[in-house]
């Protein structure tokens, strides 16, 4: 009987695909125990500056909601029919008691549903910080690397009342340090999916990144560069096959068996998937002040979303920009179902890309969404159609 | 002469009204006026209801033109649902706040709206209070290319969160929006290549604050029994002048002539129906499409909006009764933005406080939740908000869901049901609460 060999890839593919879907978090409560008297930070989607949590010697950790995974019984009592899955289930996450280990509950102006949350988590869990940190919404005022730099002191203040501690300038570099490692070891990841995507699939690399979510990035760096290493040995054979982008992953997270069904039919070479864990696109400095760096680096080194307004950055050049620079050839524009910002934004996609005449698939998505047939017929007839056009 | 003795000897009949009639004329002269603006290609500004930048803004004589508005007329008018059709045909997802769609099918159709021709907007902006805005006018930037402006405004961060003017933290995002405020001077000299001239600022100023005052006046006025005013029903058209004339002497004339008249009207016991029995505070807007409708299922009860979050959050924060010192005019601005923006945003956010308070003080007798499906920056932490009162205030509350401009949301039969139930159960606590009081 043949023994199956499971590589190291396969090893702690496995791992992080546990982690990353587990909505008991095995990995948060572990580090707890390993940590008696640490904290635990939680944040929304999309962009939150982990370097200040890090520093405080506490675990951040993304609430991205829970798919199909959990049912929101309780939140659905508290927040309005009309609302996108990824915030009823990350509600359901405080109500069920699953993410009671947080010390501290952010969430961002990335939208009302978003700074609604603030509000109803605060009413809702008691004795846990519950906040909204206002990212700067003028991003080309003058004064908006100030006036987040200031913003990032106040977030690090109540931060450390929570630590008991002061933070200091060197735990901030250290934290910067480790951030930009995992950042850079990410953009290799991506690097492998546009240039060899035979040999690291879409889902694979989420998964990768998405363990981050939910560990300390020392250990992420840890696996990335161990999988990053396994790659280029692993057995793929290049097809003849479209190349597209994948763009509408920024917040509500689309389900695993979506993304498969895509790559079962093309490869998609680019993503904006977690996008806020590459969100800085290069080094922050590591010298001078940390907080301005972290600041500055957020609006001058940045990639873009549909969340955030830059005149520097219209949407649509950004995309044909993303797909230019991935040799896609065509664009899924999906959308989470009440996503207002997303679905904003793929009437503007689209328009732009009928216009360029590049191919493009709409598709409105659920995290919680569990049948895929007309979805998988839909990408079916769009690859064809590119393919025999 | 006053405005006081310029209508003192008028007869009640000429008083009581005034405020919808002249409201109802100011309304359409505006119109009017955009109609000429788009004919001339005079410049335009398009902003929105909560937090206009007005003062600033008609400093360079720019028309402005509001899009909620826009929509909620045509709502009003009932032919929101074409200009849906017409977004909705062009790509909008039925998930899209109604208010852009409709404004998206009115600029598909050549800026034809029903109360006339809307100008080209040569400058937008959009604050922070509502997201969508930022969303909304990256569909005229790419339609126009006009000058895109957002004033960011940070809000509250958390549940009992809190600074005042002088502290670090204020001072921190006062001068972010200070400095925003000078950029959107330099954006309006570039739009209209006309100069800056402080005084008119200074003068918009004077006039808002006498708006202000009386605004606030007339809005504790309805603490009154019977309340001088529907504030869902008459409410919409004071907040509809406030924020079209806001910055002017018109608008200023016009809100210290509604104070006039409501104060008469509280001073001989004039209510708004014949008996009032229930009163209310409504949370969210109305439902525009079935407006009269929508109000008449409530006064069949003889209940009576006596005010609203909408009246609070739509004026920018005008309802604190904003002073601003007009000698230091940007920066008190600045000042009074962050402070009443900031309200705005909380009422909508973190409620639970505020609500509690007006319901004390306008002497509800319970709270109206509309959830509306286009507006998620109203409705989604209403059930929270609801659930908490409730359990902590013990406030009798309905919840309710349709929407403010798409006529297919609604459903009245279910809406009928839920009000006749709730005001039964309403009836049955006074007089239980009666009975007690009597002992
Ligand atoms: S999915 Fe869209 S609507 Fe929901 S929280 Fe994220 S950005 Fe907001
Ligand atoms: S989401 Fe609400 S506040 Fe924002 S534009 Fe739509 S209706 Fe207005």
């Amino acid at each position: 009987m043949a023994v199956a060999v499971r590589s190291e890839f396969g090893v702690i593919l496995e791992r992080c695909s546990g982690l990353a879907e587990d909505v008991t978090y095995p990995s948060v409560r572990r580090w707890r125990e390993d940590h008696p008297g640490g904290h635990a930070v939680g944040h929304f989607q999309v962009y939150f500056p982990e370097e200040l949590i890090h520093a405080a010697g506490m675990l951040p950790v993304t609430l991205m909601g829970a798919g199909s995974r959990l049912e929101a019984k309780q939140a659905d009592s508290h927040i309005g029919s009309f609302i996108c899955s990824v915030c009823r289930t990350s509600l359901e996450l405080g109500f069920s008691g699953r993410v009671g280990f947080l010390d501290a509950f952010y969430t961002t102006p990335i939208c009302d549903v978003a700074r609604n949350l603030a509000g109803i988590w605060g009413r809702n869990f008691k004795g846990m910080t519950a906040e909204i940190l206002y990212l700067p919404q003028n991003a080309n005022a003058k004064q908006a690397v100030s006036y987040l730099r200031n913003e990032y002191a106040r977030v690090l203040a109540e931060l450390e009342r929570i630590a008991g501690r002061p933070i200091e300038e060197a735990d901030l570099r250290r934290s910067i340090r480790v951030y930009n490692e995992n950042r850079r070891l990410l953009r290799e990841l991506y690097r492998f999916k546009r240039e060899t995507p035979w040999l690291l699939s879409t889902t694979e690399a989420y998964v990768l990144a998405k363990a981050g979510t939910v560990m300390p990035r020392e250990e992420h760096n840890e696996i990335l560069r161990t999988a990053l290493a396994e790659i280029p040995n692993r057995d793929g054979r290049r097809q003849d096959r479209v190349r597209v982008v994948f763009e509408g992953g920024f917040c509500e997270q689309p389900p695993l068996d979506m993304l498969q069904l895509i790559e079962e039919a093309c490869y998609i070479v680019d993503d904006d998937l977690l996008i806020g864990m590459r969100w800085i696109v290069d080094d922050v400095p590591e010298t001078g002040d940390p907080l301005y760096a972290l600041a500055e680096s957020y609006l001058e080194r940045s990639t873009y979303s549909c969340v955030q307004h830059d005149d520097r950055k219209p949407k649509e050049e950004m995309l044909l920009r993303r797909l230019a620079e991935s040799g896609g050839q065509a664009v899924i524009l999906a959308a989470a179902k009440m996503c207002e910002p997303g679905l904003d934004e793929q009437v503007a996609y689209s328009k732009a890309l009928e216009e360029k005449k590049i191919p493009f698939l709409l598709l409105d998505f659920e995290e919680k969404m569990t049948a895929f047939e007309r979805m998988r017929m839909e990408v079916e007839t769009f690859v064809e159609s590119i393919l025999f056009d | 002469m006053s405005v006081k003795q310029a209508h003192a000897p008028q007869l009640e009949g000429e008083l009581v009204g005034r405020g919808r009639r002249d409201g109802n004329r100011l309304f359409k002269e505006w119109y009017a006026e955009l109609d000429a603006a788009a004919a001339a290609g005079d410049p335009t500004a398009y902003v929105f209801v909560m937090g206009s930048a007005a003062e600033v803004l008609k400093a360079f004589d720019l028309n402005l033109v509001f899009p909620e508005i826009n929509s909620l007329q045509m709502a009003v008018r009932k032919v929101s649902l074409d200009y849906l059709n017409k977004a909705e045909d062009y790509g909008y997802s039925t998930d899209v706040c109604g208010y852009v769609k409709a404004d998206v099918g009115m600029h598909l159709d050549a800026r034809k709206h029903p109360n006339g021709r809307i100008p080209k907007p040569s400058i937008v902006v959009a604050t922070n209070m509502c997201n969508t805005y930022v969303k909304w006018v990256e569909i005229w930037q790419r339609m126009y290319g006009c000058k895109v402006f957002v004033l960011d405004i940070p809000g509250q961060r958390g549940i009992g969160w809190s600074t005042e003017p002088g502290s670090e933290q204020f001072e921190n995002d006062r001068r972010y929006v200070q400095s925003q405020l000078e950029e959107l001077i330099e954006a309006c000299v570039a739009v209209t290549g006309r100069p800056f001239r402080i005084e008119r600022l200074q003068e918009n100023l004077a006039h808002v604050n006498l708006m202000a005052a009386d605004w606030k006046a007339v809005l504790r006025l309805n603490q009154n029994i019977p309340a001088p005013f529907n504030a869902m029903a008459d409410g919409l058209t004071y907040m509809g002048v406030l924020s079209a004339y806001r910055g002017t002497e018109a608008g200023a004339r016009y809100m210290a002539e509604l104070r006039e008249e409501m104060e008469h009207k509280v001073r001989l016991g004039i209510g708004t129906i014949a008996e009032e029995r229930f009163r209310l505070h409504g949370v969210g807007p109305a439902c525009y499409p079935y407006f009269r409708r929508f109000l008449e299922l409530f006064q069949d009860w003889g209940a009576v909006f006596v005010s609203t979050e909408y009246l609070a959050y739509a004026g920018g924060g005008l309802d604190l009764g904003i002073q601003f010192d007009v000698e230091r005019p940007l920066e008190s601005l600045a000042e009074q933005l962050l402070i009443t923006g900031r309200r705005s945003m909380s009422n909508m956010f973190f409620s639970q406080d505020q609500l509690a308070d007006t319901v004390r003080d306008w002497k509800a007798d319970g709270i109206v939740y509309h959830s509306v499906k286009s507006c998620r920056t109203v409705s989604t932490g209403m059930a929270d908000s609801r659930e908490y009162l409730t359990r902590i205030k013990d406030v009798p509350s309905l919840f309710v869901e349709s929407d403010l401009v798409d006529p297919r949301i609604w459903s009245e039969a279910q809406f009928k049901n839920r009000i006749d139930a709730y005001f039964e159960a309403l009836g049955a606590r006074k007089s239980a609460a009666l009975v007690a009081a009597k002992g």
